[in-house]
């Protein structure tokens, strides 16, 4: 053996699969290209559009009408003391948050499969990207929450939240964690069986109804068969959106367990997702 | 003794054939079970050597088998092999795009890529913008772009157009900032394919002294990959030719790219001359080899258009007799078995002339190129007092590249003809 090949080397390029291997070194060397993805995906959507970020708030705004509307005052869902359009203004904040996240990164591998093919990056910046872009949309929607809120309040509406708001950032990153853990189980497994993509696109609007979205769980409890109403309540995500309407309008119902069970739940998720990417991202352009 | 910076072992890559479909779960399931019983892949053990042209039985295919080589530092190291030889798919290892199915590839720099210029260019972003995301998703920190910026805007020749969206841009446009861009790079290792064959001649000539620049300047390692054997013999040091993925040869590049030649070309040309069977004649002479010279007499596999060359050609003669007034002469066809013209020493009016059983270089001067760049055939033709000693249809081939030939810097553009002709304008 000569001496050189003692040396040790950089890193090896091989077909070994390490289950945890995140590499965050490399990801904070290549912390540049998140931010730029991040910047390249606000700066682009509404480029040549007249409204502009505008479109940002007329989103959620008329989902919220429609809501209101339909479930309210079409179906008479109860909100109690809380105005209808804010309740449903909040729910939708937080879901859109979620659903961005999920469809978002859901498709990372087939969308990039062009760049992928071309150039080595951590692949894992670009779930990160669409995470960290939609929290920006997110702050912005939360931005018109905010205006109505203050609106209602002027109004003379009861509204005040409450101290778990201290916990606002620990849900939103669980409906991050939630939403890139769904998103990048199913873009790994969409490179060799395209079926899940069919499914991702009517799921995720299935999905709102059984979250609670649009109604709030007591009025599922009391409505709703036994079994469908269960659905609901073990749904991670309705623990999400209750608590965040929770902690914004004092409406609806918040315990510890709910959250330790979604905490604990969305950090699984998450794993499992990372897992299942770091093993797809090696050598799914052969098979994509 | 110089650092080994990159080195292979046993790298081998297998594809599926066909469909990604109905199969393939079966397979997965069915690798799933030997991997839980501790056994190997039954897959691995199967699979035909990758010949495109005949269609195998197998489901599975090696694009590489089994390579193996080492990269020194500083070294540029060139990879040829025909279409299909597993050329990409080693750069996409390489690169990291996609992992080998067996084998490591281990090495002590970074490995940035340039296989294809342009890689996540954004339409809506400006040229600026494109700049850093482009130079980001290749590697680069923004600080480091942020220093070269002014560099690679000069480079790339679009000053003026450096804040409009690039969907504006034309595509020469756009190709040159990527190129721009990718040249600026600076990875311990570099990894090119072809991206010299865009923009313009005038571009492409800049492109060319970049990649020079970068490859000799500062001891870069560089691994390139290209059919253009004229860019290959003036960038590389040393040469890999790769042939139905596995590794051919691999050494000095006027041996391999001469081997290549020979051996690829044309399955006429690729015989050696000597060993023709299919030659016409009474066989009282014979061609036995040919080899390009230039003006210092070193023999040359490419021979730029505007230069002095000579062509030699080692003819015995295999009779008892004295034989004289002999006419010799070289018919030279473009790629498409056009005459374009010939060379013979009946219009020179030079005499001839070989002893019994001797064998003689016929030198024939030549002193300035006319050809364009491209690929020419020629056919050999002996004659002695009007009957047939020795005819090679397509005896040989050779390989123009575009050189200084009106002394301007300028080359014609491509499709122009074949022939390049001095003129002056009154």
């Amino acid at each position: 053996m000569t001496p050189q090949e003692n040396d040790t080397w950089l890193y090896e390029i091989s077909s070994e699969k390490k289950a945890f291997d995140l590499n965050l070194k490399e990801v904070w060397r290549y912390r540049d290209l998140l931010i730029l993805f991040v910047k390249r995906d606000i700066t682009t959507v509404y480029k040549q559009t007249i409204l502009g970020p505008l479109w940002y708030f007329i989103q959620p705004l008329f989902t919220s009408v429609i809501f209101t509307l339909v479930f309210n005052n079409l179906g008479s869902i109860s909100t109690g003391s809380v105005p209808p359009f804010l309740f449903n203004l909040a729910g939708i904040t937080a879901w859109n948050y979620f659903t961005a996240c999920f469809t978002g990164t859901s498709n990372t591998f087939r969308s990039n499969a062009g760049i992928f093919g071309k150039v080595y990056f951590p692949r894992v910046i670009m779930p990160m990207s669409v995470t960290i872009s939609n929290l920006m949309k997110f702050g912005i929607q939360l931005l018109i929450f905010i205006i109505f809120y203050c609106y209602y309040l002027l109004q003379g509406f009861q509204l005040s939240p409450n101290l778990h708001l201290l916990l606002f950032p620990v849900y939103i990153v669980m409906m991050a964690l939630l939403g890139l853990g769904l998103g990048m189980t199913i873009s790994s497994m969409t490179t060799k069986y395209r079926d899940l993509n069919v499914l991702v696109g009517f799921a995720v609007s299935l999905l709102m109804y059984v979250s609670a979205v649009p109604y709030p769980l007591s009025e599922a409890r009391k409505k709703l068969p036994d079994y469908a109403a269960d659905l609901v309540a073990y749904n991670p995500l309705t623990q999400t959106i209750e608590g965040f309407r929770y902690m914004l309008l004092d409406t609806g119902s918040f315990s510890w367990i709910g959250f330790f069970y979604v905490l604990i739940i969305s950090i699984a998720l998450f794993l499992l997702g990372l897992v299942i990417f770091n093993r797809t991202e090696k050598s799914f352009i052969d098979t994509v | 003794m110089k650092n080994i910076i990159l080195k292979a072992e046993n790298i081998s890559k297998q594809y599926r054939l066909g469909q990604v479909g109905t199969g393939t779960i079966k397979h997965d399931f069915n690798r799933f079970w030997h991997k839980i019983r501790g056994k190997e892949d039954p897959y691995l053990k199967v699979g035909a050597v990758n010949d495109r042209s005949s269609k195998g039985k197998e489901e599975y295919v090696w694009a590489l088998r089994d390579i193996n080589f080492e990269v020194q530092e500083g070294e540029v190291l060139g990879i040829i092999g025909k279409n299909g030889a597993g050329k990409s798919t080693l750069l996409k290892i390489l690169s990291r795009v996609t992992s080998p199915t067996t084998g490591v590839i281990k090495t002590k720099g970074r490995i940035a890529s340039l296989l294809e210029v342009g890689t996540g260019f954004h339409p809506e972003l400006t040229g600026r913008e494109n700049i850093y995301l482009n130079g980001a998703i290749l590697g680069m920190t923004r600080a480091e772009i942020t220093a070269k910026l002014d560099e690679i805007v000069e480079f790339s020749g679009c000053e003026m157009y450096i804040d409009t969206p690039t969907k504006r841009y034309s595509s020469g446009m756009t190709v040159r900032l990527a190129f721009a861009v990718a040249a600026h790079l600076e990875p311990d290792i570099l990894v090119v394919d072809e991206v010299l064959a865009v923009g313009d001649a005038e571009f492409q000539k800049k492109a060319i002294d970049k990649m020079k620049d970068i490859s000799t300047g500062n001891g870069r390692t560089v691994l390139f990959v290209s059919h253009n054997m004229a860019s290959i013999q003036n960038l590389c040091t040393r040469v890999m030719l790769l042939n139905n993925g596995v590794v051919d040869v691999i050494g000095d590049t006027e041996n391999v790219i001469s081997y290549y030649l020979k051996k690829f070309r044309n399955e006429e040309v690729a015989q050696e001359l000597s060993l023709r069977t299919d030659r016409k004649g009474d066989g009282s002479l014979k061609f036995l080899d040919y080899w390009f010279e230039n003006f210092d007499c070193e023999r040359i596999h490419i021979i730029p258009s505007g230069i002095a060359y000579i062509m030699v050609l080692k003819i015995e003669n295999t009779s008892k007799s004295h034989v004289h007034n002999i006419r010799i002469s070289v018919g030279i066809d473009d790629d498409q078995a056009r005459r374009i013209t010939i060379y013979s020493n009946d219009l020179t009016n030079q005499l001839i002339s070989f002893d019994s059983h001797e064998t003689k270089l016929i030198k024939i001067f030549v002193p300035t190129n006319p050809f364009q760049s491209g690929h020419y055939y020629f056919t050999l033709f002996a004659s002695q007092d009007g009957s047939v000693s020795d005819w090679v249809m397509n005896a040989g081939s050779f390989e123009v590249e575009n050189g200084d030939f009106f002394n301007t810097g300028r080359v014609i553009p491509v499709n122009q003809g074949h022939i390049l002709v001095k003129h002056e304008f009154y």
